[in-house]
């Protein structure tokens, strides 16, 4: 096994697009070194991407954010502005792990290791996230939601990687939020994760919202149906049910230890409509 | 395959070491640097016994590969105490009885440490969520929130 830590992401793309199948991307490694250890990915070739400057900063201009895909959650943790006008996005990454993972977790490996229970991607969904894509052809921008392909899965070719991630700046009015549930506090996998953003008028009336959904499905969800359930309302009770009810119908759920079939499908309806009250009042104080 | 040669500091002094591309920092600085004080509980990220600070960052050195920490600085369990002197940590500790088998214990000192350095004055739910990522079997952890809050006063006076 050899190990390479590229400065530029033309350098680590050569690199990725060298080593073939047999090459894999380091990010923070608390995914990839979990599995290296217990034998279900054994890459011959690593490539730390966590020394190229692009990857690792976040920059804020009049247009949006654009956060490195190996940027820790401690270090998006810091940045106020983000936090500001992201309190959705920022709460989900930082939801991950312990304070010793979130010193190395980042958003690409989150997204790319492709668990359906990713915390981060249902919130970046709603968010309306763009992941920046490098490889042997170029770039390309990708809606975060068109990534995962199956778990554990990418729609990413030989030789590339995710550069970075862009936010729009948020807009008066809009907010978002995450929620999940796990059965303890921290240091959990979810069992539903939930993620909306949305924009409403002066009145209070939803304008658009996204919603996403995480460990319902063998892959995140963006619900276009629970979101239309909220757009043209004030988020009454019966706007609200009726998105929890899209919301459940959208999922196809695992059981397992941690939940049944039955109880993801209920929760996700839950969790759905109280993130979407946190995300109303949070555009409520955006003016 | 040839071993990497990688320069740290570590501690505040300048260390070299070999390694193998999979030996994780854990691995090295128990086995290639006999520096035994982080203990090794899961090797997954799970329990905090291998908690270390790696450029600033609390990490669990189970999870860093060795090759990563070319040009870094790391801080160890082993630069906690001054020569003879405990940190106050550590004394609120043993007053405490915030330990019995002591395998969590570097851990758990690594990681308040980090988070007193960060924020002197913390409350307790804040210090509960610190160390979410570090197990103990053994206390209840009661005894260790109490010692690190008790610490984190002394410290406050002392300075
Ligand atoms: C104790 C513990 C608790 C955890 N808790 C949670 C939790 O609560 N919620 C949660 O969602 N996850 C959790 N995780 C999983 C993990 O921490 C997260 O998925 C994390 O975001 C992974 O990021 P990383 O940078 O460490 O990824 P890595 O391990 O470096 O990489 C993961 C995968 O993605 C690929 N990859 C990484 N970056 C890129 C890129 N830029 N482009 C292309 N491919 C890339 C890698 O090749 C690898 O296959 C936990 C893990 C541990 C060990
Ligand atoms: S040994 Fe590293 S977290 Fe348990
Ligand atoms: S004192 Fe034994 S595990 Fe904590």
């Amino acid at each position: 096994m050899n190990y390479q830590s590229p400065e530029t992401v033309d350098d680590a793309v050569a690199a990725l697009s060298a080593a073939g199948a047999a090459g894999r991307v380091l990010a923070g490694g608390t995914d990839l070194l979990v599995q290296m250890r217990s034998g279900r990915r054994s890459p011959e070739h690593i490539v730390d991407v966590k020394n190229i400057p692009e990857m690792r900063s976040v920059t804020m201009t009049a247009d949006g954010f654009r956060i490195g895909a190996a940027v820790a959650g401690a270090e998006l943790g810091e940045q106020a502005q983000v936090i500001a006008e992201w309190p959705g996005v920022v709460e989900a990454f930082e939801l991950i792990g312990s304070t010793q993972i979130q010193g190395r977790a980042t958003l690409g490996g989150n997204l790319c290791n492709g668990s359906p229970a990713a915390d981060s991607v249902p919130a970046m969904i709603a968010a309306g996230t763009i992941a920046v894509i490098a490889g042997p052809g170029g770039r390309r921008e990708v809606p975060v939601e068109e990534i995962m392909t199956a778990p554990g899965q990418t729609s990413l070719g030989d030789g590339e990687l995710v550069v970075e991630f862009m936010l729009p700046r948020r807009a008066p009015l809009s907010g978002d939020a995450y929620l999940r549930f796990i059965p303890r506090t921290e240091m959990d996998i979810a069992v539903v994760g939930a993620g909306v953003n949305l924009t409403v008028d002066s009145a209070g009336v939803c304008q658009s919202a996204r919603v996403g959904l995480g460990a319902v499905a063998p892959t995140p969800l963006l619900v276009a149906d629970a979101a239309a359930a909220l757009v043209g309302s004030t988020l009454d009770d019966d706007a609200l049910n009726k998105a929890a009810a899209a919301a459940s119908a959208a999922c196809n759920p695992i059981n397992d230890k941690r939940g049944t079939v039955e109880y993801r499908v209920k929760v996700a309806g839950v969790l759905t409509r109280r993130a979407a009250k946190i995300a109303y009042d949070r555009a409520r104080a955006h003016a | 395959m040839s071993k990497h040669h990688i320069s740290t500091s570590i501690n505040g002094e300048s260390r070299e070491f070999l390694c193998e591309t999979r030996q994780t920092l854990l691995d090295v600085l128990r086995d290639e640097l006999g520096m035994i004080g982080s203990k090794e509980g899961c090797s997954s990220g799970d329990c905090g016994a291998c908690s270390v600070e790696v450029d600033g960052r609390l990490v669990c050195s189970c999870l860093v590969l060795g090759v990563e920490v070319d040009g870094k600085e790391i801080s160890t369990i082993e630069g906690m105490a001054d020569g003879e002197n405990l940190h106050p940590l550590q004394t609120k500790f043993l007053e405490h009885a915030a330990l019995q088998c002591g395998v969590c214990t570097p851990g758990f000192l690594v990681a308040a440490k980090s988070l007193l350095d960060r924020n002197p004055n913390p409350t307790e739910t804040e210090v509960r969520y610190w160390l979410a990522g570090n197990l103990c079997r053994c206390t209840g952890y009661d005894k260790i929130v109490r010692a690190v809050m008790d610490a984190a006063d002394e410290m406050r006076s002392a300075s």
